[in-house]
């Protein structure tokens, strides 16, 4: 088989392969060709030495160029640090306002509150800052504990009924449920729903002022329009952290819900929870 | 009658003749172009001078455009992506007038191909252009045709080697002052050369010249025709493009053939000989080192070397031009039945003229009017229709915008007393270079107002605000509804900005979202 063997047709020698009587051509590559060709096993070998590639019992040959991709991480997450570090250390030495009143960086606080908030405040709040039943819209212009920028950042740093945190906000209204009775749960009920236009039926909403008067005021005012001091809530507006009406009003009367909000310090930091006071305080409703 | 002993013989013969058909992979076969003279190389060195001109010239003309803007008459600038050219400046978004462009670019060949054959191959295409100039190096300093050849055979001399480096560098020089003005459409020119020759340009920039003085080198110094043949689609197209009405490089064997070396001794003996003494003169020209005698073929460019070359010959023997010559397919038909007597003989030369040595009569010869047919007619319709519509579009294109995006998450807020606010991203573009200030107002919604988030300006339903010249403002708009003025979950209302100077304004219609219980 491996003599020369000449193709009669072409006149071209075969390689002297045979499969049932038909023979290959040998018909070989043009040099350029064949020259690239032991170009890339040179430049494929030279590569394997100068970039980790061979596989040992362990581990694998590291490269003469000292190359790694961790490293080129690390590297790019070293310069991204750096090229943010002047805003990083202006955030730093700067008040919340004065963050807030700084178009340049305000855009970066919201820039890298928003990205915290994604990661440590949607659970509860949402994805829009919208909040849901018993968890607060940050979107909108009615806060419990004040909706300054410092009020925000005071709120996140030390949370809100949390119990681990010395200076966290407290308040806790009284279940209602021991203390007055069911009749006056419904007039008081229909009386605060009475304050915000939801209309009532009248005979229960005198009955409930006087209800209002005698327990309600100290904390939510006279006039119902609550207390940023304590945390009570304004009951004359249209927002209702646990609903409206009268139902859920009364509900809120008899058992109360409190919610709590981590403070947040010791795991953010000062620079991010200023961050996110400003994020939040963009949102729409600050003040 | 024939005198041939002017006419030089020359030694050449066709890279692709059937004679010597190559295998497919094969080395090259050397072509040294011989230098031609006549009205069609005349023509080939102005295009080249006007093409080379517009491409070194062009990043260095200067055009105002206010102090908002550069001056660079032809820009692209990448970084701040905005293109200019002349009095228009493009935004990325407005591309499809480059794209329009291109289009028209493309018709426009296809009218020139159908018209007069491959034109842009022959005369204006880049690799032609740049090969010629490259020639214009290599016969300055090797010499023309004959000269090149011997030296190419010879044995390595210090003259050869003197030679040849020369020859490769000054190719280099032009392949880097090709790359070089390359990089100047693409920023300020008088700013990037200081920087340039200084070494403090961009690493792009160099990478760029470098590039490209590779490829010129490599495909105007070295590779020549086999770029043409071998790896550009255009000659393979132009096969659908050209039609019998189409002007084609022609050789005319019907007043050609039977070619003979000794038409006196032929003639003598009263056998019939044509025009073609067989002199080689076409396929020593050939850029492309072809001949078009074997017919029209892929590798032929239309560069029409062989044309001046031929009419050289013929004019020394005191023939009419033309024995090579543009020449259309329907009129070569014509002729050939002619010469042929209706396909029933060999090319007979007396078929085609009358006694006295002029052409008969009923020789075909091209006319103008033959450029324009139904199918010219329908490229041109085209091209002018895209032509008219970009510059209808350009004239009435809009230099302010607005443009909106409805906040989705949420989608509107209850505020504490009942009312309703939705976020709205505004983008205002002023696409002038000039600084401007914008009003914006808002249309419909009943009790409506809109407050811009980050700015002392007061809620209303319109507010004035500056924009910097030839940028984009974007503004985070507030609008707020009384909850009694709410008229169902979704309401539309208008967004309207106006330049009160210059009376231009553009309107976006958004949608404002309520929940169903609102109050």
């Amino acid at each position: 088989m491996s003599s020369e063997h000449i193709d009669e047709v072409s006149g071209i020698s075969t390689t002297g392969h045979e499969w049932d009587g038909i023979r290959e051509l040998n018909n070989p590559l043009p040099r350029w060709w064949v020259v690239t060709f032991y170009i890339t096993i040179f430049w494929a070998i030279g590569y394997t030495i100068a970039y980790p590639a061979w596989p040992l019992l362990h581990s694998a040959t590291k490269g003469v160029l000292g190359y790694s991709s961790r490293n080129e991480v690390k590297n790019e997450l070293t310069a991204a640090e750096a090229a943010k570090g002047k805003y990083v250390a202006a955030v730093e030495s700067k008040s919340v306002s004065e963050i807030a009143a700084d178009d340049a960086l305000r855009e970066f606080a919201v820039a890298a509150g928003g990205a915290a908030f994604r990661v440590n405040c949607v659970q509860c709040h949402g994805s829009g800052a919208q909040g849901s039943k018993g968890f607060p819209n940050l979107n909108d212009d009615d806060w419990l504990w004040g909706g300054s920028a410092e009020q925000i950042q005071q709120t996140i740093t030390h949370g809100i009924r949390f119990a681990s945190d010395p200076d966290t906000r407290l308040s806790e209204m009284p279940a209602f449920g021991d203390i007055i009775t069911p009749d006056q749960i419904k007039q008081v009920s229909a009386y605060v729903a009475s304050l915000s236009g939801l209309v009532q039926d009248a005979s229960l909403i005198e009955p409930g002022a006087n209800v209002f008067a005698e327990n309600c005021v100290a904390c939510h005012g006279d006039t119902a329009k609550g207390n940023r001091e304590l945390g009570a809530p304004d009951l004359t507006d249209a927002i209702w952290l646990y609903g409206p009406g009268e139902t859920a009003i009364a509900a809120q009367v008899r058992a109360p819900k409190h919610g709590v909000m981590p403070a947040w310090i010791g795991r953010l930091g000062e620079t991010k929870v200023k961050e996110l006071a400003v994020y939040v305080h963009s949102l729409g409703g600050g003040e | 009658m024939l005198d041939q002993t002017h006419v030089e013989r020359l030694e050449a013969e066709a890279v692709n003749s059937a004679k010597t058909r190559q295998p497919l992979y094969a080395a090259r076969r050397k072509i040294f172009p011989k230098r031609a003279s006549g009205s069609f190389r005349r023509f080939k060195w102005l295009v080249m001078a006007i093409t080379l001109g517009i491409y070194y010239l062009t990043p260095w003309l200067r055009w105002d455009r206010g102090p908002f803007a550069p001056d660079q008459a032809v820009l692209l600038d990448l970084a701040n992506r905005r293109f200019y050219f002349f009095f228009i400046e493009i935004w990325p978004q407005e591309f499809y007038y480059v794209a329009g462009l291109l289009v028209m670019a493309g018709v426009g060949l296809f009218l020139i191909t159908s018209a007069v054959g491959r034109a842009w191959c022959g005369y204006t295409c880049p690799q032609t252009v740049w090969v010629d100039l490259f020639l214009v190096v290599e016969r300055a300093i090797e010499g023309d045709r004959n000269a090149r050849i011997k030296l190419d055979a010879g044995p390595w001399t210090a003259r050869k080697l003197v030679l040849r480096v020369s020859k490769h560098a000054i190719w280099l020089v032009i392949g880097a002052a090709t790359g070089g003005a390359w990089i100047f459409y693409f920023a300020d020119a008088p700013t990037l050369v200081g920087e340039l020759f200084t070494g403090t340009a961009a690493p792009v920039a160099y990478i760029t010249v470098a590039v490209l003085t590779a490829t010129t080198y490599t495909f105007g110094g070295l590779m020549r025709e086999q770029v043409c043949t071998y790896m550009c689609p255009w000659p393979r197209i132009q096969a659908a493009m050209l039609d019998e009405n189409s002007l084609t490089v022609t050789y005319n064997d019907w007043r050609g053939e039977p070619r003979s070396r000794h038409a006196k001794k032929v003639l003598a003996a009263g056998l019939p000989a044509g025009d073609c003494v067989d002199c080689n003169a076409c396929v020593a020209v050939c850029p492309m080192g072809i001949d078009i005698r074997d017919g029209q073929q892929l590798e032929c460019i239309t560069c029409a070397q062989c044309i001046d070359a031929c009419d050289g010959v013929m004019d020394k023997l005191g023939k009419e031009r033309g024995l090579i010559s543009y020449a259309t397919l329907s009129d070569y038909n014509a002729n050939m039945m002619l010469a042929t007597a209706g396909g029933s003989c060999p090319v007979t030369p007396s078929l085609v003229r009358t006694v006295d040595g002029k052409f008969s009569d009923k020789v075909a010869h091209f006319h103008i009017g033959k450029i324009f047919r139904p199918r010219t007619y329908v490229y041109m319709a085209v091209w002018s229709l895209i032509g008219l519509g970009l510059l209808y579009s350009l004239l009435t294109r809009d230099r302010l915008e607005v443009n909106v995006l409805h906040d989705r998450n949420p989608q509107f807020v209850t505020l504490h007393d009942g009312s309703i606010r939705n976020g709205y991203t505004v983008k205002l573009l002023n696409m002038i270079p000039e600084p401007r200030t914008i009003v914006v107002t808002m249309q419909g919604l009943q009790g409506g107002e809109m407050s811009v988030v980050g700015d002392d300006i007061p809620a209303g339903r319109s507010f004035a605000i500056p924009v910097e010249p030839d940028r984009l403002k974007m503004l985070k708009v507030f609008v707020r509804q009384p909850a009694d003025q709410i008229h169902g979950t979704a309401q539309t209302f208008t967004f309207r900005v106006e330049d009160r100077a210059s009376f231009e304004a553009d309107e976006y219609t958004a949608t404002f979202n309520a929940p169903e219980t609102a109050r």
